[in-house]
């Protein structure tokens, strides 16, 4: 049986999920993977956003602030349960997304850049200051998920990092999933046709202000979606998830890994999560070596680590 | 009225260095197409250097020189470096690529200089001056003084100069300019250097005045960005109007509606504009060629 792209895609991800703990020297790398995972999963809504439609947003921080307020908010003022929390939480990034989305994805490149980093400094500027709300800089805690107690009661006794490394994992497979199913389908089409140009998109018949504003949603909803799993994972949260620097890790870890392919966003993610981790050594020179590592892959592989490397590996093969 | 002048005072002067940092946008932007989020470490190494060279025994004037030219030098360093290189490359890889030179400087500045705030003596006292009720420190004469000499000192320079014409004529039209003889590269080159050295000036000036650190240079890339797009990007006459707006908006704000939205309302009012004039204030039509 040969393996479609998708198909083998999926499951080099899920093989390396389900791997990677025998190898872990230690408990600490359950956390560390379920950070990835956290990171992946907004990134692979950078990957529909940016990689698919080719829209640039400097401000999806600001969803996943939203994401992330939502899962320490709507259980202490309304009572909800964490779960749905998260569900509220897409649903109210998804609205904001809808609206916000309509005026400002008519503007093109740095306007749009400039736009969406505005949308994201207003939504990290009001969870900070709020503080009545909010509890402003200082952070808010967020309830316990309870998910793994149930599983305990049924026998499956998992420590806390294990337990999250496992839920994120699961949650960034479904986000590939359904990310690699989009691109294959009319609307991903669609939106990497307007990638490539918006006038020849439209002479085709695509609506293309409304395939636009899909895809803006819909990434929206992946930033909320990891926003809750950090709070719920964190049990705490504070409004530097929304801020600017978030934003720009996000776009970076997309573009680095390769924006157009999702694995390669993944790698991208997985890279800047475990480069600040390897670097704790060199502490004064971690920031040098950051930027150094985003331009020099910028300058040398403009389609991002994974597709550059993957692309010489053929190259060379035949 | 005291009030209103007092904010008005300040606003102009945080105004007067939005507009250097817009108009080093809106320069590298002519060249080469390229938004530099960079352009705050700009304005931070002048101030650093400055500190630096000032506590080392130099007087102040050479240590400001010596932190202006050294700037500008690392603005051309990073032209040929990294932007020539990546010629062609999409918007994303071009914003990533300034943002890692971002975090690279601000890298580099932590392990050479310190983490410490730093301030310069003013350059005329801090006696403050009384103008209409309010008061005014002479720094901010300066630093509105310093603007004014650079936005004039360039519209001569491009309106004038053989060279200014050849920097002019590669933002409206590289491959025509390159038909008609004028060496691209070099533009690009000088546009960097002059780039970097006007946001070195504005660091020199505004740091007795706000202090200096190796992290301040992202916030004011992001309101010296807006302040550029504010005008509409890509126009010299835009980042001085943009900057000098966001300025007094910020000054205004903190003082009649909340301090702690000040920096809010200027990117309320920028997405504003950019809804009803998509292009800023001053910016051209864009037609899209297919």
């Amino acid at each position: 049986m040969k393996l479609s792209a998708k198909q083998a895609s999926l499951l080099v991800l899920a093989v390396l999920i389900v791997l990677s703990p025998f190898f872990f020297p230690s408990g600490y790398y359950f956390r560390v993977g379920s950070l990835l995972f956290v990171n992946g999963l907004a990134v692979v809504g950078i990957v529909i956003l940016t990689g698919f439609a080719g829209q640039i947003s400097l401000g999806h921080a600001g969803f996943v602030g939203i994401g992330a307020y939502a899962c320490a908010l709507a259980p202490a003022y309304l009572g909800l349960h964490p779960a749905l929390s998260a569900v509220l939480g897409a649903v109210v990034s998804g609205a904001t997304a809808y609206l916000v989305g309509r005026p400002i994805l008519r503007l093109k490149g740095y306007y749009l850049a400039v736009a969406s980093l505005g949308f994201g400094i207003l939504v990290s500027m009001v969870l900070a200051n709020e503080a009545r709300w909010t509890g402003g800089p200082d952070g808010i805690k967020t309830p316990d998920l309870g998910l793994r107690g149930l599983l305990a009661d049924m026998g499956l006794e998992l420590t806390n990092p294990q337990f999250w490394y496992a839920l994120s994992g699961l949650a960034l497979l479904i986000g590939a999933w359904l990310a690699l199913n989009l691109r294959d389908s009319p609307t991903g089409r669609a939106l990497r046709a307007l990638h490539g140009s918006e006038v020849a998109a439209r002479t085709v018949g695509i609506d293309v202000a409304q395939a636009k504003l899909m895809a803006f949603v819909v990434s929206a909803v992946y930033a909320s979606a990891s926003g809750s799993l950090l709070a719920l994972q964190n049990r705490f949260i504070t409004p530097d998830v929304a801020g600017y620097m978030h934003s720009i890790e996000l776009v970076t870890m997309a573009v680095l890994g390769g924006a157009g392919s999702v694995l390669g966003a993944i790698f991208g993610a997985g890279i800047l999560t475990l480069l600040p981790q390897a670097l704790t050594v060199f502490q004064n020179y971690e920031q040098i070596m950051l930027g150094l590592v985003m331009m020099l892959v910028m300058v040398f592989m403009r389609q991002g680590l994974l597709p550059s490397v993957l692309g010489l590996m053929r190259g060379r093969g035949e | 009225m005291p009030e209103l002048m007092q904010f008005l005072l300040s606003g102009i002067t945080v105004g007067a260095v939005y507009a250097l940092v817009a108009l080093g946008f809106t320069i590298i932007y002519n060249a080469s197409d390229v938004v530099n989020f960079a352009q705050g470490e700009f304005v931070m190494l002048g101030g650093m250097i400055t500190v630096f060279a000032y506590q080392a025994g130099l007087p102040l004037p050479l240590a400001a020189l010596i932190a202006i030219a050294a700037t500008a030098a690392a603005g051309v360093a990073f032209n040929k470096l990294a932007i020539e290189t990546a010629r062609g490359a999409p918007v994303v890889s071009l914003i990533i690529i300034t943002i890692g030179a971002s975090i690279f400087i601000q890298g580099v500045a932590q392990v050479v200089f310190d983490k410490q705030l730093h301030r310069l003596p003013a350059f005329s006292g801090d006696e403050p001056l009384h103008v209409f009720g309010a008061t005014i420190l002479p720094q901010s004469l300066w630093v509105m003084g310093g603007a004014l000499i650079v936005f004039v000192g360039l519209w001569v320079f491009f309106t004038r100069t053989l060279t200014g014409r050849a920097v002019l004529a590669t933002s409206n039209n590289r491959l025509a300019a390159q038909l008609v003889g004028i060496n691209t590269n070099f533009v690009m080159t000088l546009s960097f250097g002059l780039s970097a050295a006007i946001g070195a000036l504005a660091g020199v000036l505004v740091t007795p005045i706000t202090l200096t650190s190796y992290q301040i240079g992202i916030s004011l890339a992001l309101k010296g960005f807006a302040a550029a797009m504010l005008g509409g990007m890509g126009n010299p006459k835009g980042a001085l109007v943009g900057g000098i707006a966001l300025g007094l908006l910020e000054a205004l704000t903190a003082g009649y509606l909340s301090s702690q939205y000040k920096d809010a309302v200027a990117f309320v009012v920028i997405l504003a504009v950019l809804f009803a004039m998509p292009q800023g204030l001053f910016g051209r039509k864009a037609m899209e060629r297919v």
